[in-house]
């Protein structure tokens, strides 16, 4: 059974939240006492109809605002596949937590209100979901309850969508339009009822028929523990436990230590004692190898085909996350995977103007909270990525403030 | 009410038996090794429930074929089932894994808390303090523990490294974003980390996990004759520390638990559940939620965010 873990963004009351209860509701995904409270919680507020939305909007401090502000992790299953939806606010304040939640997912779910059609926040969507290269995008056109259903209301919405999305999207990008109410389940997980004249398929089994194409990626180990017993049954046993990030690795392959360029050959490829002849991406392994070589954490393995180059200087674009803004000249401390190294920001070369489409500002001196922009950093020591555009699972950073150790920005490689 | 689900939904059908996704196992023991990369003395916490369980084995199976790196700790209630006490002692046995034990009964002598009253008298709040002592004690940077995220709605949110200052305390607005799988376990002098594994798992992940693992779990999770009584239409076991009112009187019912807390807190259900099948049916057929048989969290809407601001997990 696999995992597909879908991102969704939406402005405040375009109902997202209904969508996502419906969804939970139409899949079997709520117990009876949940609905129960719930029916007591909608009743309490004064309204006459269920509402789901309540399911998902967590926090005490949320309720008393009424919006969402966090990222939240919601979970359903069909006999196919496990779902988890990370859940986000569509506010102009939390870009940060749109891409946190985002990062990780293969499907952006974005929703727009039928009545309201395209507004400021959809590009932004669409630009972080592009940013993030997130394969595919299902743009929810919700509340068509509110516009008649009107296939010529879906159709327009749906062009000013596209022409937004033709300035970000990227090649081999899917981008599925799909007409719904979430308060009546209309094309959630059954064929409208309503809208005959939409022949596309409803959202669920759309999700349920995503697959991608796993593109050959490049192997990458990260290196993130040595395994070393010393017990008289593994006495000279030396493992080296991670997770692959990309790509695969077989017994028998040549592979390259970074930093340090020794070779050497995978003698054995372990889970719990259980030998395989080959794992991939995603896969909690160790692996050892045929000869002695000095392996600690932070190094990276790769197969001899395909190394890497020492990166010392990377430009990349950055998300900025913290309320004291990103300062060039300053120090962060740069966390690369499992790996870091401290890291000064010797450039500030520009800042995206999301909300004016893309359109880029030269000779910025800093870069505020939830703003992008593209950097130049120059590393203490030397850095092993990819362009995040050619293998995203190694091509991705973050930076921490050493004073404060909060994780203030998330990088992109260039 | 107006029906706003009449929709059909009859064509969508439960899971099936038998399908754990081990991309989540890949990553719960991602997250082990981080844990003991980063920090100086992480612990594990252990409750003797299914999911502390399935901690264990994943500690197990990360660090093979060393054994695992950190101590278990349990904060023992005094109230606990004699059956979780037992399996509890058991597994670190198996396991050779260093067991702590520590008792909301000590804290009560030195003057820390106080025994509850009422017959809704339970020490479930009490062994916040009990645990931030052991933290103190022991200096642990990092707490790993089997909450998981689709427990309950404040945890909906919750970090896999979530920084918790000197009282243990949980601000949401503080909290680290988490981007793709990378962890920032970087934290001041006094304050610790909970970690959460398994925040991705659901409870039917887990029992399906323990199935195909063939792990032992305690007694109580099957299906037994108990002494019980009925109380705000639930089944609560009956015990010696159970403040009954006079008309509350016990009678043998053939029950399970879905959840292990303390035998004050934790209410019973009826069922026949005698294998491991039976439980995950009864768990597929959505009849009441695992955190509807805590009876804790009944006690307000957003009782588990405030106790969670006060150092609980």
């Amino acid at each position: 059974m696999d995992i597909l873990r879908i991102a969704t963004a939406g402005s405040v009351d375009d109902g997202k939240s209904t969508l996502i209860g419906r969804l939970l509701y139409e899949t079997k995904s709520i117990t009876r006492d949940k609905i129960e409270a719930l029916e007591a919680a909608s009743k309490r507020k004064g309204l006459d109809f269920l509402d789901l939305s309540l399911l998902t909007d967590g926090l005490i401090a949320e309720r008393e605002q009424g919006i969402t502000i966090d990222v939240a992790n919601i979970y359903f299953s069909t006999p196919k596949r496990k779902y988890i939806i990370a859940d986000t606010p569509g506010h102009f304040e939390y870009t940060r937590n749109m891409v946190t939640g985002a990062s990780n997912t293969k499907v952006s779910m974005i929703l727009v209100d039928a009545r309201n059609g395209v507004l400021e926040q959809t590009f932004r969507h669409f630009f972080i979901s592009s940013m993030l290269r997130i394969p595919k995008v299902i743009v929810c056109v919700n509340k068509m309850d509110l516009v008649g259903y009107s296939e010529e209301r879906f159709n327009e919405i749906k062009d000013a969508v596209q022409a937004l999305a033709d300035k970000v999207s990227f090649e081999g990008q899917e981008i599925t339009f799909i007409p719904m109410s979430s308060l009546y389940g209309q094309n959630l997980s059954t064929q409208s009822t309503e809208m005959p004249w939409f022949t596309g398929a409803p959202l669920l089994e759309e999700l349920e028929e995503t697959n991608f194409d796993e593109i050959k990626k490049p192997a990458r180990f990260p290196v993130q523990f040595v395994v070393r017993p010393k017990t008289e049954e593994f006495h000279d046993y030396r493992g080296y436990a991670g997770k692959i990030s990309s790509g695969s690795f077989s017994v028998g392959d040549e592979i390259t230590v970074l930093p340090t360029g020794q070779n050497s050959k995978i003698a054995t490829i372990e889970k719990f004692g259980t030998q395989l002849e080959k794992a991939g991406a995603k896969e909690s392994v160790v692996i050892t190898l045929e000869t002695d070589v000095d392996v600690s954490r932070g190094n990276m393995l790769v197969k001899s085909t395909s190394t890497l180059e020492p990166l010392k200087e990377i430009t990349a674009r950055i998300c900025w996350m913290d309320s004291k803004p990103l300062i060039s000249g300053k120090t962060y401390i740069l966390q690369h995977g499992i790996n870091d190294s401290k890291a000064k920001v010797i450039a500030l070369n520009n800042k995206i103007d999301v909300v004016n489409q893309d359109t880029i500002v030269d000779a910025v001196s800093e870069l505020k909270l939830n703003e992008i922009g593209e950097i130049v950093l120059k590393t203490a020591k030397p850095i092993f990525a990819d362009k995040y555009e050619y293998n995203p699972a190694n091509g991705a950073f973050i930076l921490v403030d050493d004073q404060t150790n909060s994780t203030v920005g998330v990088g992109f490689v260039l | 009410m107006v029906d706003n689900l009449k929709n059909p939904s009859s064509e969508v059908s439960v899971p099936k038996f038998g399908f754990f996704p081990r991309e989540l196992e890949d990553e719960a023991i991602y997250i082990m090794r981080e844990v003991v990369a980063q920090f100086e003395k992480p612990v594990l916490l252990f409750s003797g429930g299914k999911d502390s369980i399935t901690l264990v084995r994943l500690a197990q199976k990360a660090f093979y074929p060393g054994k695992i790196p950190f101590p278990l700790l349990h904060v023992d209630t005094g109230h606990n089932f004699p059956e979780t006490v037992e399996f509890r002692d058991w597994l670190a046995k198996e396991t050779g894994a260093e067991l702590i034990v520590r008792y909301v009964q000590d804290s009560i002598n030195q003057g820390k808390v106080k025994e509850e009253s009422g017959k809704y008298a339970s020490r479930n709040a009490l062994q916040t303090v009990t645990l931030l002592d052991a933290i103190e004690e022991f200096k642990f940077d990092a707490c790993i523990g089997g909450a998981r995220r689709d427990e309950e709605k404040a945890r909906a949110k919750e970090r896999i490294f979530s920084v918790r200052d000197d009282f243990g305390q949980w601000d949401a607005k503080r909290q680290r974003p988490e981007l793709f799988d990378m962890l920032n376990g970087r934290i001041a002098i006094g304050e610790n980390v909970r970690v959460f594994p398994i925040s991705n798992w659901t409870e039917l992940d887990v029992w399906n996990y323990i199935k195909e693992e063939e792990m032992a779990i305690p007694s109580i999770y099957y299906s037994h004759k108990r002494q019980v009584i009925q109380r705000d239409g639930m089944l609560w076991a009956d015990s010696e520390f159970l403040n009954k009112d006079a008309d509350e009187i016990p009678f043998e019912e053939t029950v399970r638990f879905r959840t292990v807390g303390d035998m004050t807190c934790t209410a019973a259900v009826a069922s026949e559940a005698i294998e491991l099948d039976d439980i995950i049916g009864e768990i597929l057929s959505a009849e009441i939620s695992e955190r509807g048989a805590r009876i804790d969290d009944k006690r307000s809407e957003a009782a588990m965010e405030k106790r969670k601001q006060q150092g609980y997990f």
